[in-house]
């Protein structure tokens, strides 16, 4: 039922056409192609960090009193931050630990934090997801109730209150990764639970039962498969937004705490020196700029690639989206935050509004509830 | 309307017990000793057994839940060793530090959220639907190019970073605006305002582009609607199409938006408020973590949560009354 309200839900599944003509349809994407090739360097960078430090020469906790100027409180010493041969993009102030260093091994805590939460987000939402779409409509009620609540709660915040109470002692990256990725599952679970609620009712699905499949089989041989689009789709858009999560809690200084570099962790400490050494702060600034950006555009292009149809009605005011029916439905989509449905639409059903807002997909601007998530501290 | 409401009022109250007995189980099964915390570092022992009687801390986990609920609806009364402290209803508990209440924690720092808040809210209004309307009216013009990167950078930028470089630039290099330190309005309602311009602008900035999208995409919906090529068809001038009929069919998704915004935002501008220094709801709650004061650290997240729960049920009244075609249920 609700898979039908979803609207996209009941034309999503995407016919299996194979990871070629996915990738065929994203290389003619050049926003797409260029994120990704940001990404991509980015990946090598953070793998690679212990190798581009080593040619650098630096590491990312040695001390160079030498290298700023302690009479003035620490400034680096020389232009743009001590910027020079052998320290690439300059020092901290007041300790003068190399920036480089500390920017590549922060790529690895940044990025390594932001994907480990996501698969986490993802096993959870899609377990608890397929369970509540298979399961009995007790089970459903009881896991789309709970779900509901993690979807409605201000993740940042109670997040902020967990690392609170966990002791010092415990790393804080893991910590960081496991509270995001408990937190923030919902939009998982929502999207998975409205496609097997589709797929539920699809000939094929029906047939594998008949033929004496067993459920578990069913979900694992026919279902699964036709979830990847839209999960890969979500966690696409999940994965920037769990990096400024991170920034973010770093940011208040209960993320990453030094001497473990992290994005957010730079900016942090940066934020006392931004008078007096401007190029400190504006490179974690630009490293968190430009990776969101190409990971929001990747996604994107990600999007279009496994479900061109959908994205061909977001589009808006082209011919194909200006039909009333799919402009309305889109509409909802876009604004994101609609529980009450629009008359037209409207389908014999009591769920709840959050139901509406992301069991419409993968394709739902609810990122911008999420972006809240971690952009503002929400 | 009045089952709907009542529907989402008791939802709302699940979710806040669920957040509330979620925060209850992991401060009280978290290591750390909260009697030692409130005592001090100092307290001897015996003293420290003294207050963990006195916090009800010996009584099992659930009792103590529960003690705490009624304290919401009842109120308490605490003794403070020479005397009694009231604490009326909706009594959230005792800072472990201060021995202040939460309550008037809470109600100190409100005022400073809500200005942000709300102010913010002005701004990005202004400034995300005037630019959404002018590109989705003007369409191929440089209104609409330009929102396209403009919606880009402002997804890709968090608060913190977009703060900073407002900083930055009007603080430390044009020097047109002073660092930011709040008064309060009834102080002095001129230099509140220009204290609070950079984290306005800052806020507003990082949402306004979601919402010029959103008013550009909803005016461009609700246009291309069959009851609007009636008008059209009736001979009814474009202007007057948009502003008296596609208008209000538009912004509803705009107006109910802003209401779940406003709700996250006063929920706690964290990022914001510790950037600024603006003595907040969100600034308290980071210095609350810090020094593990936790009645307060509850306190805090279930007033924000409520913020944010109420906002959610105000944004679907909202819309509905905006687009009279949404049936609530």
């Amino acid at each position: 039922m609700a898979a039908v309200e979803a609207g996209t839900g009941a034309t999503a599944p995407v016919p299996a056409s194979g990871a070629r003509q996915i990738w065929r349809r994203l290389r003619t994407r050049r926003a797409a192609m260029a994120g990704g090739a940001v990404v991509l360097l980015l990946a090598l960078a953070a793998v690679g960090a212990p190798l581009l430090a080593a040619i650098e020469g630096q590491d990312t906790t040695t001390y160079h009193a030498n290298l700023v100027d302690s009479a003035a409180g620490g400034v680096p010493l020389g232009h743009l931050g001590g910027i020079s041969g052998s320290h690439w993009l300059g020092v901290e102030p007041g300790t003068g630990r190399d920036l480089f260093a500390r920017l590549v091994y922060g790529a690895r805590v940044s990025l390594g934090i932001a994907l480990a939460a996501t698969a986490l987000q993802v096993v959870i939402g899609v377990a608890l997801g397929l369970a509540a779409g298979l399961g009995t409509r007790w089970v459903d009620s009881l896991l789309s109730r709970i779900t509901d609540v993690f979807v409605v709660m201000p993740a940042l915040i109670l997040a902020i209150a967990l690392l609170a109470v966990v002791p010092g002692g415990f790393p804080r990256p893991v910590l960081l990764a496991l509270v995001l990725g408990l937190l923030a599952w919902g939009g998982f679970a929502k999207i998975v639970r409205a496609q097997v609620l589709t797929l539920k009712s699809l000939d094929y699905v029906a047939a594998s039962r008949l033929a004496g499949s067993s459920p578990w089989r069913t979900a694992r041989r026919e279902m699964l498969p036709a979830l990847v689009a839209p999960v890969l789709t979500y966690a696409a858009v999940t994965l920037p937004t769990n990096i400024v999560s991170e920034a973010g809690l770093s940011f208040l200084g209960i993320g990453v705490v030094p001497p473990t570099p992290s994005w957010g962790q730079m900016l942090s400490s940066a934020t006392t020196w931004y008078q007096a050494d401007t190029s400190y702060v504006v490179i974690p600034a630009l490293m968190v700029f430009v990776t969101v950006l190409a990971f929001t555009v990747l996604a994107e292009g990600i999007r279009t690639a496994l479900d061109p149809r959908a994205a061909a009605r977001l589009r808006v005011g082209t011919k194909a989206g200006s039909r009333a029916g799919a402009a309305a439905m889109d509409a909802e989509k876009e604004s994101g935050a609609m529980g009450a449905r629009k008359a037209s639409d409207a389908v014999p059903g009591t769920r709840a509004r959050t139901d509406a807002r992301t069991d419409s997909g993968p394709d739902t601007r609810s990122d911008s509830r999420h972006q809240d998530a971690g952009g503002e501290g929400a | 309307m009045t089952r709907f409401l009542l529907r989402r009022s008791v939802q709302a109250l699940f979710v806040l017990l669920a957040l509330a007995a979620v925060l209850y189980a992991v401060f009280y099964l978290a290591p750390g000793d909260p009697a030692r915390l409130a005592c001090g570092p100092k307290c001897s022992v015996a003293q420290v057994q003294q207050v963990r009687t006195q916090m009800g801390l010996d009584d099992p986990v659930y009792a103590q839940f529960w003690h705490f609920l009624r304290g919401i609806v009842a109120g308490h009364t605490y003794s403070t060793g020479t005397g009694a402290l009231h604490c009326p209803a909706p009594c959230l508990g005792q800072s472990y530090r201060t021995g202040e209440l939460v309550t008037s924690i809470v109600g100190e720092k409100l005022p400073a959220t809500a200005s942000l808040a709300l102010g913010a809210m002005v701004l990005w209004l202004i400034i995300g639907v005037g630019t959404g309307l002018v590109s989705a009216l003007r369409r191929g013009g440089i209104v609409e190019r330009l929102l396209t990167a403009f919606t880009l950078v402002g997804v890709a930028t968090p608060v913190f970073i977009t703060g900073i470089l407002l900083l930055l630039v009007f603080c430390a290099w044009l020097q047109w605006l002073p660092y930011p330190s709040y008064v309060p309005l009834t102080d002095d309602p001129q230099q509140w305002a220009w204290n609070l311009l950079l984290p306005w602008l800052a806020l507003a900035l990082v949402e306004a582009a979601k919402y010029a999208r959103l008013t550009r995409s909803s005016l461009l919906e609700t246009l291309a609607e069959d009851h609007i090529r009636t008008f059209r068809a009736y001979g009814v001038g474009e202007r007057a199409i948009v502003r008296r009929h596609a208008l209000r069919g538009a912004l509803a998704p705009v107006i109910a938006l802003s209401a779940l915004d406003l709700g996250t935002i006063f929920g706690g501008a964290l990022l914001t408020e510790t950037l600024f220094g603006i003595p907040g709801l969100g600034q308290q709650l980071v210095q609350s973590v810090q020094l593990k004061d936790l009645p307060v650290i509850v306190g805090i997240v279930l007033v924000m949560g409520l913020a944010v729960v109420v906002a959610n049920a105000l944004a679907d009244v909202l819309y509905a009354l905006a687009d009279r075609r949404v049936v609530l249920r």
